[in-house]
């Protein structure tokens, strides 16, 4: 009994490897190329970094002017705008979706503010968005790497990877992520056709506008801010944010956690 | 040993049911958050986690305190506890389902979970906490069921089990800290970023998951003829009496290090939580409800002659598990997203729905737990008679 | 082995059942393969990307390399064996010439049972306007 059972057992193992292999073998072979093998490239007014970085000139903004650089962030990307008409205020506040948005000194630099202070400083809208820092820990921190940093500098998320779990909102220290707490198509006012949306259930933020950089054009935001924002590669020291950094003193956000943010301001 | 489960009296497949329709009603509110998205729940865009990785946070502490049961007998013969050490093991088995439920409840996209399995990401804690979590899980499933279908043999457990048996221990110390891990090596969130945390995780754990183990022995002795033993009880009751010690002496130290230090920017956490801040305070009443019940838990706890008294043990492991709970659950994932990074205050409190999920959540642990412990009682039962 | 009757006849129901669809499809009319409709662009175009028959078989995969291509390496540009470049972008190059989707694209998923999640994000109208 037991000689014809191990038996089995053999033949059943050496059949089951047998079918295994024609399929293994088949992935591993060559596909057969016909002349060239198909690739992929940048194209060629692509621009490129080592460390893309952005400079805010705050004294050169106003309210009018930040609104106008908001909207022409939000509108390219289908950020949706989840209004109070629509959903009530405390669910508007909750649901919210922003990638670049105006706030006050003391918001976007906590540990600074003086008792006494400058007027202007403390009237200034200040944009804050999100730092692609040196050293992101939220990168550290996603499960997955949907999020993660390129080549370039910027801290990019993969929508196709990303699983939900928030915990890259937990680990950045300057609150730059949202969430898709509900589907955001119903809240986009007028959908930019050659930009995806997202989904309902993933994680997004400011990409440093990766789209528009890979056909040679520079981030919305810098481009509505009519000068005020300066961007470039702050690796190259013959860039032109670095000779701004050069000129002006400037100031980042949480600078001790030592995450090296790559957005300066002016003040 | 599965067909003990199946034979059952009336009362045994009335929980049942009843469980069973609290799963359909938890499941049913999961479809909607399908179709909706998590904006069903109370989670904003500031506070991004909230109840459901709460009950993560506090269920891998009572799974980790099974541990306590297992230590004494395991690594200092404390043959006592030879009586229990299943009941602890399968507690922490139903403890580790409810936490990873949770975390999948918790999800934007469940359907893409294994994505942390084919991007293995060593850098992120969530990474290690699967592997731990699941790890766990499995030694305590297998080290449990064969410890006690051993025992229904009337023979030794198979010696392949016992460097398991030791392995499961730094496993337990492991799931606690990497779960404190996620939260303590966060740079921008003030009120996590303390090396106690880990330290506060491991003895809230150690008063917690022993109390309710408590609490279950003395409903087992009730419902059933296998009797988990005055003794094991009173031990457990000593240690949970030394862990609640150390959990609010950990917590008197943070309040000391921030009030002290006078650092706004450590004081406003706390402040939020206890006095709340710019008007906003919902958590105010719960956390010094939590605070009352597990000082109240104490007093009854560290005299001998409350402590010896069974019914009023039970009262004061309820406090204590209640108490824990607030605080380990509510309070500290709300405090550390209020203030957030910008000092804005946006408060949280959990949905109706999002209670209903958890609620569903926590009966589909409590069915294996039921199923687990009447298989040991069956056994126990069988083995005694 | 009182229950033998029981047990054989229960054998014989199961797989009964279990055969279901391919006796059922043997005896009933089949669902007729789906007709693909190429909008006067695909048909000018003559091939897609690849050709016809990969596409067919492997589109899936092509376009799981482009997405991680994309997002991830951050080229954009695929050069066919034949050396004809495209834009890897499913809404603006698949569909410029399959404008039609739910002529061309739906039928065959819908056929298969298939829901593709592209959809949620990327938008399947990229011609029309809001």
């Amino acid at each position: 009994m037991e000689d014809s059972r191990r038996r089995f057992l053999k033949i059943a193992g050496i059949a089951a490897l047998g079918m295994g292999a024609a399929p293994v073998i088949d992935a591993v072979a060559a596909s057969g190329g016909h002349g060239a093998e198909p690739h992929m490239r940048k194209g060629a007014d692509a621009l490129s970094a080592k460390q893309w970085g952005i400079v805010i000139d705050t004294t050169k903004l106003d309210h009018e002017k930040v609104e106008h650089i908001i909207e022409a962030c939000h509108s390219i990307h289908n950020v949706p705008d989840i209004s109070a008409e629509k959903v009530g205020e405390k669910v508007a506040k909750r649901h919210e979706v922003k990638w670049i948005w105006e706030t006050h000194f003391h918001n976007a630099f906590p540990n600074l503010p003086s008792k006494y202070m400058s007027e202007a400083v403390e009237e200034s809208p200040f944009l804050v968005l999100c730092n692609h820092c040196e050293d992101p820990p939220c990168v550290q921190a996603c499960p997955t790497q949907a999020t993660f940093k390129r080549p370039d500098g910027i801290v990019l998320m993969d929508f196709h990877r990303c699983i939900g779990c928030r915990f890259c909102m937990a680990a950045c220290p300057y609150g730059s992520r949202s969430f898709n707490l509900r589907d955001p198509r119903p809240f986009i006012k007028e959908t930019n056709l050659a930009f995806p949306t997202r989904t309902k259930g993933v994680v997004e933020k400011c990409n440093f506008c990766a789209e528009r950089l890979a056909v040679g054009q520079p981030p919305a935001c810098v481009e509505a801010s009519e000068g005020a924002m300066i961007f470039g590669d702050l690796e190259d020291p013959h860039s032109d944010i670095r000779e701004v950094l050069r000129e002006h003193y400037t100031i980042r956000r949480k600078v001790a956690l030592g995450t090296g943010p790559a957005v300066y301001y002016i003040i | 040993m599965l067909e003990y489960a199946i034979k059952g009296d009336k009362k045994y497949y009335g929980w049942i049911a009843f469980l069973l329709g609290l799963i359909g009603v938890g499941f049913g509110f999961y479809l909607w958050q399908l179709k909706f998205g998590l904006g069903i729940t109370g989670l904003s865009r500031d506070v991004s986690w909230g109840f459901y990785i709460a009950q993560l946070t506090y269920m891998v502490g009572v799974a980790a305190g099974g541990v306590m049961v297992v230590i004494p007998y395991y690594l200092h013969d404390y043959k006592a506890f030879g009586r229990i050490t299943v009941l602890g093991e399968f507690l922490a088995i139903a403890s580790l389902i409810v936490c990873m439920l949770s975390v999948v409840v918790d999800l934007g996209q469940p359907m893409r979970v294994l994505n942390v399995i084919l991007h293995p990401s060593p850098r992120s804690m969530l990474f290690y906490d699967m592997i731990v979590l699941n790890g766990y899980l499995l030694l305590n499933l297998v080290v449990g069921w064969n410890v006690l279908q051993a025992e229904r043999n009337g023979t030794h457990y198979p010696m392949w089990v016992t460097p398991l048996i030791y392995l499961s221990i730094p496993f337990a110390i492991s799931i606690h800290t990497v779960t404190a891990f996620l939260y303590c090596g966060l740079p921008g969130r003030g009120f996590w970023l303390t090396a106690i945390l880990a330290p506060r995780f491991l003895a809230s754990a150690f008063a917690a998951g022993p109390a309710l183990l408590i609490l279950l022995s003395l409903i087992i002795r009730r419902v059933s003829n296998f009797d988990p033993g005055r003794e094991q009880i009173q031990t457990l009751a000593k240690i949970i009496t030394y862990a609640l010690i150390a959990n609010l002496f950990f917590f008197g130290c943070e309040i000391f290090v921030a009030f002290y230090s006078g650092i706004p920017e450590h004081m406003d956490h706390i402040k939020y939580l206890f006095v709340g801040i710019h008007g906003h305070g919902v958590l105010v009443p719960w956390m010094w409800s939590s605070m009352a019940l597990m000082v109240l838990a104490l007093i009854l706890l560290i005299p001998p002659i409350t402590r010896q008294n069974e019914g009023v043990l039970a009262v004061a492991c309820i406090m204590l598990f209640i108490g824990a709970w607030i605080d380990k659950g509510l309070g500290l994932i709300s405090a550390g997203f209020v203030p957030n990074p910008l000092h804005e205050v946006n408060e949280y409190f959990p949905t109706f729905p999002e209670v209903m999920i958890t609620i569903g959540v926590y009966a589909i642990g409590a069915l294996v737990l039921t199923i687990l412990y009447k298989i040991t009682i069956g056994v126990k039962e069988e083995v005694r008679a | 082995m009182n229950d033998k009757g029981k047990i054989i006849a229960g054998i014989i129901i199961f797989f009964v059942v279990a055969a279901f669809p391919f006796w059922f499809n043997m005896f009933m009319e089949k669902a007729p393969a789906p007709e693909l409709v190429l909008t006067p662009k695909a048909q000018a175009a003559k091939v897609c990307v690849r050709d016809t028959e990969f596409m067919t078989a492997n589109h899936m995969q092509l376009l799981d390399e482009w997405r991680d291509t994309v997002v991830r390496k951050a080229e954009r540009i695929y050069v066919n064996a034949e050396g004809k470049e495209f834009n890897m972008s499913l809404s603006n190059t698949c569909l410029d010439c399959h404008s039609n989707k739910a002529e061309f694209c739906d039928r065959c998923h819908q056929y298969a049972s298939i829901e593709p999640y592209c959809w949620d994000c990327h938008i399947d109208n990229p011609k029309e306007t809001k």
